[in-house]
């Protein structure tokens, strides 16, 4: 058994989640601002970033769909190791992981119903570059406008025409990371 | 120093991630009410309990905790969710809200204007705005999904037939982003405007109903009204006693048995900074 799996979780799980999640918060609560989170060293090819957010938002109520180059035997076995989260295809899962290709077509994913919109899949995107430039962002969160690198404009665009169903992203980059909620309108 | 029997801020691990991935969902589809598995809290349901979980779930070592209970720092539930925390996640503890990170709330909303950086976690007895006028949980859901609010016009177009005006002075039902109709929890109404285009990120917990739900800074919250009857945020006619204040919502103390009456700014914090800065009102020793 490769024991790198075992290293690189959180070393004081507590206060180190605590902060991670406030990163998260504050980047899912005001997309387009940009954040950076520490305290993983996961195996290639996942990010900082997305190890983080794993270790803080994964566990064995969570099904993790790798999309890609991201599914390797050691970013399974160390998820696996760390989170407990079960390992399922895209269309029962609650986080999907894996770059902006290999994650499409997004209407794989859950987008939650008009009951339970918040029964929706949170895609966490690797990204090569992460800035505030390119699109526009405006919708709740965001003063007047927001600018985020994203990786295109139509599907955003038709996420959040599903409005209040649809899909949460999260892009990360090395120690970065992003959100961008359905509510946010992509110009 | 942090009680070490407990982990850090009181609920395990999982019971957090739980909670936070709600309050992501929240915040991601502002006013819609995400289920949670609400735990069992070492206080009564009605003594904050939801908003106890949202708070541990989001407070970190370096924050500096405010709690509030209907605008005073020095009330038996203010006071001992404050120490609660103390003991629990070692956090600072403040009554001033400028220097809070973190401000858990029953019923009020600071008079001053909350910053960037700031989250303030409201304490929900009922989430439901529809609950009052329709009991059936199945239904309520169903009149969300389908936008369906016309009873709650009826609801505030009845208050208007009997009284002349909407007599509804507190948990003012609110559109949220033109979508979700929403309870701000029994704040007064004049706090309303105070919720939209707010800095800080809102968060609202409903502990024994098992529901979190969220506003991100800058979003549009509108209070229900009508054309010829819109939307007033009122408060009692006077000025604060102590302070002076005439834009602060005030309590109505009595002072004896003769009908005898003062009128005290409700934020202790507001009213104190003022005091402090010399203004005086009428009732000022």
């Amino acid at each position: 058994m490769n024991t790198q799996v075992l290293d690189g979780g959180f070393a004081d799980p507590a206060p180190q989640a605590a902060r991670a999640f406030r990163a998260v918060m504050e980047a899912m609560a005001r997309p387009g601002t940009i954040h950076c989170l520490s305290g993983a060293t996961p195996p290639a090819p996942l990010s900082v970033a997305a190890a983080v957010a794993i270790l803080t938002l994964c566990d064995t109520d969570t099904p993790v769909y790798l999309a890609g180059d991201m599914d390797t035997p050691d970013v399974r076995a160390w998820i696996a190791f760390h989170t407990g989260a079960p390992f399922s295809g895209p269309a029962t899962c609650a986080f999907a992981l894996g770059r902006w290709d290999d994650l499409a077509p997004l209407s794989a994913y859950p987008i939650g119903s008009a009951d339970y919109p918040d029964r929706s899949a949170t895609l966490i995107v690797a990204v090569d570059a992460l800035e505030n430039s390119s699109q526009n962002l405006q919708g709740p969160g965001i003063q007047n406008t927001a600018r985020l690198s994203l990786p295109e404009i139509p599907a955003f665009q038709a996420n959040h025409a599903h409005f209040p169903c649809g899909l949460d992203f999260l892009f990360t980059c090395d120690d970065r990371i992003a959100g961008l909620p359905r509510s946010t309108e992509v110009s | 120093m942090t009680e070490q029997a407990y982990n850090f801020a009181y609920l395990d691990e999982q019971t957090k991630r739980m909670i936070r991935r709600a309050i992501l969902k929240g915040l991601a589809i502002p006013g819609y009410q995400v289920p949670f598995a609400s735990r069992e809290m070492p206080m009564p349901y009605g003594w904050g309990t939801g908003g106890v979980q949202v708070s541990a779930a989001v407070l970190c070592p370096e924050d500096r905790m405010k709690v509030i209970d209907q605008g005073a720092d020095d009330t038996t539930n203010a006071v001992s969710i404050r120490s609660f925390f103390e003991r629990t996640a070692g956090v600072e503890t403040t009554t001033s809200t400028a220097e809070a990170s973190v401000i858990q709330t029953r019923h009020r909303v600071p008079e001053m204007a909350l910053s960037e950086g700031q989250i303030l976690v409201y304490q929900v007895p009922i989430p439901e705005p529809l609950r009052f006028l329709e009991p059936r949980e199945s239904e309520t859901r169903k009149m969300h999904s389908l936008e369906e609010y016309g009873l709650m016009h009826v609801k505030l177009y009845e208050d208007i037939a009997r009284h002349g005006h909407i007599a509804t002075a507190y948990a003012y039902p609110v559109k949220v982003e033109g979508r979700y109709v929403m309870d701000p929890s029994p704040i007064p109404k004049f706090d309303n405007p105070k919720l939209s285009d707010c800095a800080a990120i809102q968060l609202f917990g409903a502990g024994r109903e098992q529901r979190i739900y969220a506003l991100p800074p800058y979003t549009s919250v509108v209070s229900l009204d009508f054309e010829d009857h819109p939307f007033e945020a009122s408060k009692p006619d006077h000025p604060c006693g102590l302070c002076g204040a005439e834009d602060s919502y005030l309590d109505e103390v009595i002072m004896d048995d003769a009908g005898g009456r003062m009128f005290v700014c409700s934020d202790t914090d507001f009213c104190e900074a003022r005091r402090l800065a010399g203004h005086k009102g009428k009732d000022a020793a």
